[in-house]
């Protein structure tokens, strides 16, 4: 059972494996539909799923944290604004999504090279028989989770947030620059114009 | 100035035994049996928590329309029922039987699925909400109001997915109306509540329940006055992620007709309105838990009285002090519901870069003051936070200067008194209303009290 490590210990009782397998077939199930689908949006609802039935996996291992913030980036955040992009952007609302053929060969050996890294990943990774923190730190995992993020991992922690900044100034100076002043004076005279007109047509 | 260390919490969330056990040997089942206590949340879950829900949902909408009603100074329904109590259940009558109609050019798969994604985040919302402190569904969930947070948020893609799966131009400026509005009020509610968690120290709701058993001056709102401030930003950025007006613009039907469910009909439109509805309730308690005191009275004889109960045993006691405690604290969220919807009546309905203005200039600068005035604040007046307050009297100074916290007691008291006044005052202004109000509301059939001839007469 050295493949499938997790499979062998998964259940602390009956109730649990019967949630875990729920979950893993749901969420590989909507992975398999994020890839088979065309429609983005559509593509989105299945991204939906799958973010929800990893989620429960996090449950059923007590990292309620994790799940939540699963969740709330992903599937309350990301995923929105990725349906929100779609909207904004697409023609017609069924917009598909037609790979061309040089895509899906770069897609596809980027899938088989990180397929071999999580496969040999999780061949060689010596899984725990037992949950690694007994007693009182399971009982409070996010006061412990706040104290590493702020104390022992503050730098790589505080880089991210920078990292984050550095994106958000970037987006909002690239939003900006798309209208130039001449662009916008021009704007302005075309409105002006078409004003003037509906005035005259209805005086 | 001392910096006081958190006390070690004396009373632990216990895996929701004490209704699950009694229950369970109450029908002669092992109550340790995995099986069983799975058989028992799903028979919870499915059977008490699902129907309640929808029921409390029904009497919502009766109630709005009923306030309503009594806000333009008409009588709401009447007609079903005494005081037309049943009338939501005539219109689920009304609505099962009505057409399940599909555009034909909508995305009939995400059309058809579109409010069962609403609807079943708000009740999975449901699981960490603490009724009392043993009527919590999971009250281990150390996470457990970022839980509600996270779940509510994908509530959002329901609605977007509605007005996108239309595919109606009104129904997808709904759509992308709901999107904006909510990623960007999402924001400044997580920070107000922050605010309030850095007074507590815990996300369990559970926890913070027992954190504010002490009587009306523990209660969060009261502890410090940023937490106070951040109760109102947090009700203001949660009508806004709940959709409620004025800050119901995906749903505008003045120009959107009816914004993301304009294509809705029958059995899935009413279910988008559950989720609503529901969602203001949870909005609502998340409010109760974690800013008023949870399942306390502003007495503290809950708290005292669990405690007691505990130590000695006494099982019918602690079902009862449960009970009562799950009726505080649905009545405070019940309050909170009655707000929002007197708000809905009573305000008119900004337009979309207003609601965004007022999210990013105004309400999530000062949700950022409030973090850091009450970080500072920690630092400055030592709070007594994760005292078991059944230990000793927290109405009495001496307790207070012996642990150094005489700072945090007149904060308290002295915010307690402002709390007090305001409320306080809108009941007077609400029982003015009352008095000054006309006892009798106009009906069709009434004589018309200002007939026409007279005043043409008169002019």
């Amino acid at each position: 059972m050295s493949v499938l490590p997790c499979l062998a210990q998964i259940p602390e009782s009956p109730a649990a494996a019967v949630l875990f397998y729920l979950f893993a077939a749901i969420s590989v199930a909507s992975a398999i539909g994020v890839v088979a689908t065309r429609n983005i949006v559509r593509t989105a609802l299945c991204l939906l799923f799958a973010l929800v039935g990893v989620a429960g996996l996090y449950f059923l291992l007590h990292a309620e944290f994790l799940a939540a913030v699963q969740l709330v980036v992903y599937a309350g955040g990301t995923l929105i604004l990725i349906v929100f992009g779609v909207m904004l952007t697409s023609k017609s609302p069924f917009s598909r999504f037609q790979p061309k053929t040089i895509e899906v060969v770069v897609a596809l050996i980027i899938g088989a090279v990180l397929l071999t890294a999580l496969v040999a990943a999780i061949v060689q990774t010596r899984f725990a028989d037992k949950p690694p923190v007994a007693g009182a730190d399971l009982e409070y995992p996010v006061r412990h989770l706040g104290e590493l993020l702020l104390g022992q991992y503050l730098l790589p922690f505080e880089l991210a947030s920078v990292l984050l900044l550095v994106v958000m100034i970037g987006a909002a100076y690239l939003a900006k620059a798309r209208r130039r002043e001449p662009e916008v004076a021009k704007e302005a005279a075309l409105n002006e114009a078409a004003l003037s007109q509906t005035a005259r047509k209805w005086s | 100035m001392t910096i006081l260390p958190s006390i070690a919490f004396v009373i632990d969330p216990k895996p929701s035994a004490l209704f699950q056990t009694s229950i369970l040997q109450a029908l002669g089942i092992d109550p340790a049996n995995a099986w069983a206590q799975m058989g028992f949340s799903l028979v919870v879950a499915g059977g008490f928590f699902l129907p309640a829900v929808l029921l409390m949902v029904m009497l919502f909408i009766w109630w709005e329309r009923k306030v309503a009603g009594h806000i333009q100074s008409r009588l709401g329904p009447t007609r079903v029922g005494p005081i037309g109590i049943l009338q939501s259940l005539a219109d689920g009558v009304k609505l099962l039987v009505k057409e399940d109609l599909c555009p034909k050019d909508a995305d009939a798969l995400l059309f058809r699925l579109a409010p069962y994604i609403a609807f079943a985040p708000v009740f999975a919302a449901f699981l960490a909400i603490p009724f009392g402190p043993d009527l919590t569904f999971e009250p281990r969930l150390s996470a457990g109001l970022f839980w509600i947070l996270a779940i509510l948020s994908v509530e959002v893609m329901g609605v977007i997915l509605a007005g996108w799966a239309s595919n109606n131009k009104w129904s997808v400026y709904g759509a992308m109306r709901e999107a904006c509005q909510m990623v960007s009020y999402e924001i400044p509610l997580g920070i107000s509540i922050i605010v309030a968690v850095m007074s507590a120290g815990t996300l369990n709701m559970v926890r913070l329940g027992h954190l504010q058993s002490g009587g009306l001056h523990t209660w969060l709102m009261f502890r410090n006055p940023f937490v106070f401030l951040a109760f109102f930003t947090y009700f203001i950025a949660s009508l806004a992620s709940n959709k409620r007006a004025p800050f119901d613009l995906p749903e505008s039907e003045s120009e959107l007709v009816a914004g993301f469910h304009t294509e809705y009909s029958g059995l899935r439109w009413s279910f988008l309105f559950f989720a609503e509805y529901a969602a203001m309730f949870v909005v609502g308690g998340i409010q109760a838990a974690l800013f008023l005191g949870g399942w306390n009275d502003p007495f503290g004889l809950i708290g005292r009285y669990y405690h007691e109960y505990t130590l000695s045993g006494n099982t019918t006691g602690l079902i009862v002090v449960n009970l009562i405690g799950a009726a505080t604290f649905t009545l405070k969220a019940l309050l909170i519901v009655f707000v929002q919807m007197w708000l809905r009546w009573t305000l008119p309905r900004p337009r979309i870069d207003q609601v965004l203005y007022a999210c990013v200039k105004v309400l999530l600068p000062l949700s950022c003051a409030l973090l850091l005035g009450a970080a500072v604040w920690q630092l400055l007046i030592p709070e007594l936070y994760g005292v078991p307050w059944f230990a000793y009297n927290p109405w009495r100074w001496q307790s207070w200067s012996g642990a150094d916290a005489v700072g945090a007691l007149v904060t308290q008291i002295t915010l307690g008194l402002v709390g007090l006044t305001l409320v306080g005052l809108i009941m007077m202004w609400i029982l003015y209303a009352i008095a000054s109000g006309r006892g009798h509301k106009q009906r069709l059939t009434d004589p018309d009290p200002f007939p026409l001839e007279v005043e043409v007469a008169k002019a």
